[in-house]
C-alpha cells in the first residue's frame, strides 16, 4: 500500500535542503542508559514555569510529579528516575531566552523504580474527552514538534472551534533530524493508536498524518499499522520534501489546501495539528502508564563518531548522550541543539536534553558565509517565503524601525523558518534581523498599553479628587448652613453645657 | 462669458464669506486636539512640564500656546511629533531628563516605611496602595517611574529601579 500524492495544496517558495539524514537513520534507536544526574528544568513548555512541589533531600521515584502546573497555560515535570533530589538551582538550558534557568537536579539510584499509579489503566474507550484532557494534563504531555505547547490546553481550546480534521504532522523538513522518521519506523502502533486516542477525545472522524516522500520506510510501517487496525478514520497522506513544509501552517495548507488566516491558528480552517511524537507520547501515558519522561532525539553532524537516534530520559545531559554513542570526533566545533536552520547553538554541552529536544547537532567548522554587504534588491527572497512577505521590503523597515510599516507588510506572519537567509547573495541575516524588529515591535505595544493605562488611572484619579473635593464643600456648607439656622444661642448652650460661663472670662 | 464669471465669483464670494463666519462664531472643537496631543505625551504623569499631568499640559498647548519642548520623559520624538501636529517649529527640550522616566519603577524599602501615606496622595496614577501606621506598597504594573514620590517620603524609603 502506498499513500496518496494527489488531492495537495501548494506551498509558495520553500527551498529543497540537502537531506543528510541517512547517517542517523542506519541503525535502530538506542536506548541511553540512566545517567548518574538528571536535570529537569522547571520551564520545559510554553507558558508559565511548572512550580516544585519536592525539597531538596527528597527521594522520588520515576514518573513521579516534582513540579506541579502553575498558572492558566502550564505543564508539570516528572522525575525521569528513581533517585535522590540534591538542588533545585540555575543551570545552563538551551532556549532563545535566556541562558541559565532554575532547574530541579536528581541524583540517580540506579534502581529505575516507578512509581505506583494513582489509578489504573482502563482502555481509553471507556473514558469521556473531558477525563482524557485532564489525563493528558498530568501526564506533562507537550507539543513535541518543536513549539512545546501544552497538548492539554491545545485540544481544550481546540474543541471550542469547528474541528474537520486531526493532522498527525510526521514532517521533518529540516536537515539531519530524523527522530519523527524512526518513531514512526518503530513505534507506528504507538502513533496509530495514539491518533485514535486523540479522535476519541476530540469526537473527530478523521486523521491525516502528513509524512514526506523522502521518509518510504515511515509510511510503509504506518500502513501495516494501519491494515492491522482496520480503522478507516486515519489516512496517510504524502507531501513533497520541500523546507519548511513541516511549519504547522504550512502543513495545514498542503494537507487540506485551506490557508490558515493572518495571525489565526490551524483551528480557523478547521484542522488541529499535533507531532507524531505527541501522539506516541499520548499513547504511552494512556495505555501504559508512562508520562512524558522520555524521547526520541537525533544525534548527528560530522562533529560526532556514530550519528545515531537515540530514546533518552528527559534531563539527561548532551554530554551523556554523546558520550553514549562514542564521542565527539575531531572536527567537532559547534553544538547545535534543534535543526540547523531553527536550532540554537549552545556554548556549553551541560545542558539537559528537555521535552523539546528533538536534535542535537554537532558540527565541524563551517565555512564562512562571507561579509554582509547592502541589500540590490534581486528580490531571491520573496521568491523563497513560504508565507508571501517581501523580506527585503521588511529589511528596510526594521532598518528603519518604521513599525507602522513592519506590521501592514505582515512582519508578524514570520515564521523565521531562515530561507531568505540562505538564498540572500548579499549575506545579510534577515531572519535575525526580523526576530528583533519582533522584539521591538511587542516592547512598543506594551509601552503603548502601559501609557494608555496610566492616562486612565489619571483620568479617574481627576475625577475623584474633583468629587470629593465637591463633597467636602458641599458638607461644609451644609454644616455652616445649620449652625445659621440655629442661631448665636446654640454657641452659647454648648459653651454651657461644657460648664464654662459664657462670654470671655476677663478676670484672668 | 461675463455670466460665467460673474456666477464664479459668486459661488467664490458667498462660499468666503460662509468661511469666515464659520471660524469666528462657530466654537472650535478643541477637545479633539487636546486629546490628540495627549496622546502623544508619554503619560508619565510627572508634571516636571509644571502642569499637574500629561493632560492640563495638552491643554495648555493648544489653549494657553504652551511650548512644545517641556516635557523631558518624552524627548526630543515628542518634540517632533508635537511639532509636526501643531504646525509649529521643533525646538530644542528645555530641560533634559534625570532619567529615562519609562523605564523604570518606584520601590518602597519595606523596613523604613512609616506608614505616612504621604506618597500615596501624591501618585498620579493611584499606583501606591497603604493606610496611616501601615507599611506601603507600589503596584509595579502601574507605576509610571514619574518620582513625584521621592520628595514627599519624610524617610527617603522609595528608591528608583530599571522596570526590567
Amino acid at each position: 500500500m502506498t499513500a496518496p500524492t494527489f488531492d495537495l495544496g501548494t506551498l509558495h517558495g520553500g527551498l529543497r535542503l540537502p537531506i543528510l539524514k541517512d547517517e542517523s537513520t542506519a541503525q535502530v534507536i538506542q536506548h541511553v542508559p540512566i545517567p548518574s544526574q538528571l536535570i529537569l528544568p522547571l520551564a520545559q513548555h510554553a507558558g508559565e514555569p511548572a512550580h516544585p512541589i519536592v525539597s531538596i533531600g527528597e527521594r522520588v521515584l520515576k514518573g513521579q510529579l516534582i513540579a506541579d502546573a502553575d498558572g492558566i497555560i502550564s505543564a508539570p515535570v516528572h522525575a525521569s528516575s528513581s533517585g535522590k533530589v540534591i538542588a533545585i538551582e540555575q543551570w545552563p538550558v538551551s532556549r532563545r531566552l535566556g541562558e541559565n534557568a532554575p532547574c530541579i537536579v536528581i541524583e540517580c539510584d540506579g534502581a529505575d523504580q516507578a512509581v505506583r499509579l494513582s489509578e489504573p489503566i482502563v482502555p481509553f474507550e471507556k473514558l469521556g474527552p473531558d477525563t482524557l484532557f485532564q489525563k493528558v494534563l498530568y501526564g506533562g504531555i507537550v507539543g513535541l514538534g518543536g513549539a512545546v505547547f501544552p497538548t492539554a490546553h491545545k485540544l481544550m481550546e481546540a474543541t471550542t472551534e469547528d474541528l474537520e480534521h486531526l493532522v498527525l504532522n510526521g514532517v521533518e523538513c529540516e536537515s539531519y533530524i530524523s527522530c519523527d522518521d524512526m518513531l514512526m519506523r518503530e513505534r507506528a502502533m504507538a502513533v496509530v493508536v495514539g491518533a485514535q486516542i486523540l479522535l476519541h477525545a476530540l469526537r473527530l472522524d478523521h486523521c491525516f498524518i502528513a509524512v514526506e516522500s523522502d521518509k518510504p520506510e515511515a509510511i510503509h510501517a504506518l500502513a501495516d499499522a494501519l491494515t492491522e487496525v482496520q480503522d478507516e478514520r486515519i489516512a496517510v497522506k504524502q507531501i513533497p520534501t520541500i523546507y519548511p513544509s513541516g511549519a504547522e501552517d504550512q502543513v495545514v495548507q498542503l494537507v487540506t489546501r485551506k490557508e490558515v488566516p493572518t495571525g489565526g491558528l490551524p483551528t480557523d480552517v478547521g484542522c488541529l495539528v499535533q507531532n507524531v511524537g505527541t501522539a506516541a507520547a499520548v499513547y504511552d501515558w494512556i495505555c501504559s502508564g508512562e508520562p512524558l519522561i522520555s524521547r526520541v532525539t537525533t544525534v548527528t553532524g560530522d562533529g560526532v563518531v556514530a550519528p545515531m537516534n537515540v530514546v533518552s530520559r528527559i534531563g539527561t545531559t548532551v554530554a551523556d548522550v554523546v558520550n553514549f554513542i562514542g564521542g565527539y570526533s575531531e572536527r567537532a566545533k559547534q553544538l547545535i541543539i534543534g535543526g540547523p536552520m531553527t536550532g540554537k547553538s549552545v556554548t556549553t554541552d551541560r545542558v539537559p536534553l528537555v521535552k523539546a529536544t528533538n536534535c542535537i547537532l554537532v558540527l565541524s567548522d563551517t565555512p564562512p558565509i562571507g561579509a554582509e554587504r547592502p541589500c540590490i534588491r534581486c528580490g531571491d527572497c520573496a521568491q523563497v517565503c513560504p508565507v508571501l512577505l517581501l523580506p527585503q521590503q521588511l529589511f528596510w523597515y526594521a532598518c528603519a524601525d518604521n513599525e507602522a510599516k513592519l506590521r501592514s507588510y505582515g512582519l508578524t506572519d514570520c515564521i523565521e523558518c531562515g530561507c531568505c537567509d540562505l538564498v540572500c547573495p548579499s549575506h545579510i541575516p534577515l531572519t535575525a534581523d526580523f526576530r528583533s524588529a519582533k522584539l521591538r515591535m511587542r516592547e512598543l505595544a506594551d509601552e503603548k498599553a502601559r501609557a494608555e493605562r496610566a492616562k486612565h488611572r489619571f483620568e479617574t484619579r481627576t475625577v475623584r479628587l474633583e468629587r470629593e473635593q465637591l463633597q467636602r464643600a458641599q458638607e461644609l456648607m451644609k454644616q455652616k448652613e445649620q449652625i445659621k439656622k440655629a442661631g448665636p444661642r446654640a454657641i452659647e448652650e454648648i459653651l454651657e453645657r461644657s460648664g464654662k460661663p459664657s462670654g470671655p472670662d476677663k478676670d484672668e | 462669458m461675463w455670466i460665467a464669471v460673474a456666477t464664479i465669483a459668486g459661488i467664490a464670494l458667498i462660499a468666503g464669506l460662509g468661511l469666515s463666519f464659520a471660524s469666528r462664531r462657530l466654537p472650535p472643537n478643541d477637545d479633539d486636539l487636546v486629546s490628540k496631543v495627549d496622546g502623544l505625551l508619554p503619560q508619565t504623569q510627572c508634571a516636571q512640564c509644571g502642569y499637574l499631568g500629561c493632560r492640563p499640559y495638552a491643554a495648555a498647548i493648544v489653549h494657553e500656546a504652551a511650548p512644545i519642548n517641556l516635557c523631558p520623559p518624552g524627548g526630543e520624538d515628542t518634540v517632533q511629533r508635537l511639532a509636526g501636529l501643531l504646525g509649529r517649529d521643533v525646538v530644542a527640550l528645555a530641560n533634559s531628563a534625570q532619567s529615562d522616566m519609562k523605564h523604570s519603577i518606584a520601590f518602597i524599602d519595606e523596613s523604613l516605611c512609616i506608614g505616612c501615606t504621604h506618597c500615596r496622595d501624591v501618585c498620579p496614577v493611584d499606583a501606591i496602595i497603604g493606610a496611616h501606621q501601615f507599611m506601603h506598597t507600589i503596584l509595579a504594573d502601574e507605576c509610571t517611574g514619574c518620582e513625584l514620590c521621592l520628595p514627599p517620603c519624610p524617610v527617603d524609603c522609595i528608591q528608583l529601579k530599571s522596570a526590567a
